[in-house]
């Protein structure tokens, strides 16, 4: 039976009510907390519009006018075959396979996992490791301002969950893979990824967020990172849906002394996407990398949304982030860097570059700082550009030929992003997707 | 005058800016590479291998004094003035031109930089590769001794003579050749 949830009549309020009586880990009582809370923010708050000051350039309003249904009918049988463009050639992975929201058995592949490591997803975690789940989920992500997190706190049943203890070294990566297949009408997954690393430990770990279909329906997704005292972990968001998807993503990460985050999103797809980032640097000596770039063409709408805060002193923190926006498609950033008041020494750095292709195409971009702290280094820029005419010449000037001129710029604009990317399989991976956005484009400007 | 400029590379000529640009993310072997490839390309040749490419430029690099890092730096990223020149200079004797263009190549250069770079371009100076040097001043003519000297005033060519007359310029100034230009158009 599906649950349909609306702005309209009841509003989101009663289709909780219908999710409520059968929603996994029903009888948990902590959990069922957690989503009584996130329901009754979620219904004080509503969706944020243009006069709240972080959704200033997006408006969510088509989110809001269009009914969802969280449907329960299981997934559709998939061939792994179908998977196959969503892997990373020559690299093995630990995969979860979501498949509409549910988690998919057949397609996910575990395999065996070094002593103590963890890697199911959040449902079957919640009868298995209970005690770990309970001790960090909902801890990190704060929904008490955020109206998407809420509703997902509310709604959330499944995810992907990665446990890794105490001085274990995750050497394969673990990719969570979200697929949606066609709809028949609009619906709504609200995933909930929670990914702990205790003290001295490492992971990478993918989430990529796929479409088979150019469906319309909303991926509402929460991911909860804790890094433990020295840990290393590297996070990757691949967002590439359909083109009438919307996505509002938030990963928020707990950092504790001396750990190592590094975080890269790229964002290709969707129609309506929102994509928080949010590490808590709360240990003396932490280091926290946030890369992202995000390409948008036709009416699509991508908005970066940064929250970095220095809680302890002597962390580092660097953001780059790039966008390249064609069409009449519209970009955001928002780079917000807080240090507190204890947050001596802090070096925090944040970049923005945007390409504009289009006449069209626009950007809003807002670095802010607020800093409480006396002794810090803190630095961030923007800039908006078209092509660099100069350097094109300048290599045609060479012997290059205009078109490969103009490809050997974009392609070193967009690079630049990724290029920090640990796992090379990954970075190749993206590099591909990103070959293919202009190979599209050519495709089109040549009619 | 109606070619593409890749295609003006391609037969043969080559600029070397007053100011080069910088070009973040594009490695400076990776330029000079596809610039070669390119050229050869045009000319119908084969392209070279990388480890032809690496021995060609290794070598020339050596002759221009300039560290293998700067290889695998972003074209004219960060570089001093020297650099960037020194630059222009490299590319050229990888490329090989028949025509090469010096856009006021000295300016901006310390002594030894611009001894470096004279020294770059008199050993590619031969009977089949003509250079044509854009300067205000005889300091760079010093070390490239120039065949034939054009005074241009407002565009136009005034005044032609051998490597005496750039020495004359620099004893007397410009004034008189401007001078004589402006009776030349009275009369």
């Amino acid at each position: 039976m599906d649950i349909t949830l609306s702005t309209n009549g009841g509003g989101y309020r009663e289709g909780y009510e219908e999710f409520k009586k059968d929603a996994t880990g029903k009888g948990l009582t902590w959990l069922e907390a957690i989503r009584e809370q996130g329901i009754a923010r979620f219904s004080e708050l509503g969706f944020p519009t243009p006069a709240n000051e972080d959704w200033r350039f997006t408006n969510v309003a088509p989110i809001a006018r269009t009914p969802f249904s969280i449907t329960r009918n299981g997934h559709e049988k998939l061939s792994p075959r179908a998977l196959k463009p969503y892997e990373f050639p020559g690299l093995e992975t630990i995969d979860l396979v979501f498949v509409d929201g549910a988690y998919s058995e057949e397609l996910s592949k575990i395999g065996t996992l070094p002593e103590g490591v963890r890697v199911e997803n959040l449902a079957r975690a919640l009868e298995t490791d209970e005690e770990l789940v309970k001790k960090h989920l909902s801890v990190y992500a704060d929904f008490t301002d955020e109206a998407f997190t809420a509703l997902n706190a509310a709604f959330m049943e499944d995810g992907g969950f990665v446990y890794v203890p105490k001085g274990v070294r995750l050497e394969k990566p673990v990719h969570i893979l979200f697929v949606t297949t066609k709809r028949d009408k609009a619906t709504i997954e609200n995933p909930r990824n929670l990914i702990v690393v205790e003290d001295n430990g490492s992971a990478e770990v993918v989430e990529q967020y796929v479409s088979l279909d150019e469906s319309v329906y909303f991926s509402n997704v929460v991911t909860e990172l804790f890094a433990g005292e020295n840990s290393s972990v590297g996070h990757y968001l691949i967002e590439r849906e359909s083109k009438k998807a919307f996505n509002i993503s938030t990963l928020r990460a707990e950092q504790k002394r001396s750990s190592n985050i590094r975080s890269h999103s790229v964002l290709l797809g969707g129609a309506l996407v929102r994509n928080n980032v949010h590490p808590v640097l709360g240990g003396e000596g932490c280091d926290s990398l946030i890369n992202g770039l995000y390409m948008s063409t036709g009416r699509q709408h991508i908005d970066n949304y940064m929250k970095v805060e220095h809680k302890s002193p002597h962390c580092d923190s660097r953001q780059f982030y790039n966008g390249v926006l064609d069409g009449r498609s519209r970009g955001v950033f928002h780079g917000r860097i807080i240090v507190h008041k204890d947050a001596q020494k802090t070096d925090a750095k944040q970049t923005n570059r945007n390409l504009l292709l289009s006449d069209n195409a626009q950007i809003d971009t807002k670095p802010q700082l607020e800093i409480y702290a006396d002794d810090v280094k803190c630095t961030h820029g923007a800039t908006i550009g078209q092509m660099d005419e100069n350097a094109i010449f300048y290599l045609r000037s060479r012997g290059i030929p205009h078109e490969t001129a103009r490809d050997v710029i974009l392609s070193a604009f967009t690079n630049g992003t990724i290029e920090s990317m640990h796992v090379r399989e990954i970075r190749d991976y993206c590099e591909n997707l990103l070959a293919d956005w202009f190979t599209q484009r050519k495709l089109a400007e040549k009619g | 005058m109606e070619l593409a400029p890749e295609e003006r590379a391609g037969e043969g000529i080559f600029l070397a800016f007053q100011y080069p640009v910088e070009i973040p993310g594009v490695a400076n072997t990776y330029l000079l590479r596809e610039a070669l490839n390119s050229v050869r390309k045009y000319r119908g040749e084969e392209p070279l291998k990388h480890i032809e490419f690496g021995k060609l430029a290794k070598e020339k690099m050596e002759e221009m004094g300039m560290p293998d890092s700067l290889l695998k730096r972003s074209v004219n990223e960060g570089f001093s003035g020297g650099e960037k020149k020194r630059n222009e200079i490299f590319q050229m004797q990888i490329l090989e031109p028949r025509l090469a263009i010096l856009d006021e190549t000295d300016s901006g250069l310390d002594i030894d930089a611009l001894k470096i770079v004279s020294d770059g371009v008199n050993a590619l100076r031969s009977p089949e590769r003509s250079f044509l040097v854009i300067t205000h001043y005889q300091r760079l003519l010093n070390y490239i001794v120039p065949d034939f000297v054009h005074v241009l005033v407002g565009g136009r060519i005034v005044k032609s003579g051998g490597k005496e007359l750039a020495l004359e310029l620099e004893d007397r100034g410009y004034s008189w050749v401007e001078e004589e230009a402006r009776q030349a158009v009275n009369n």
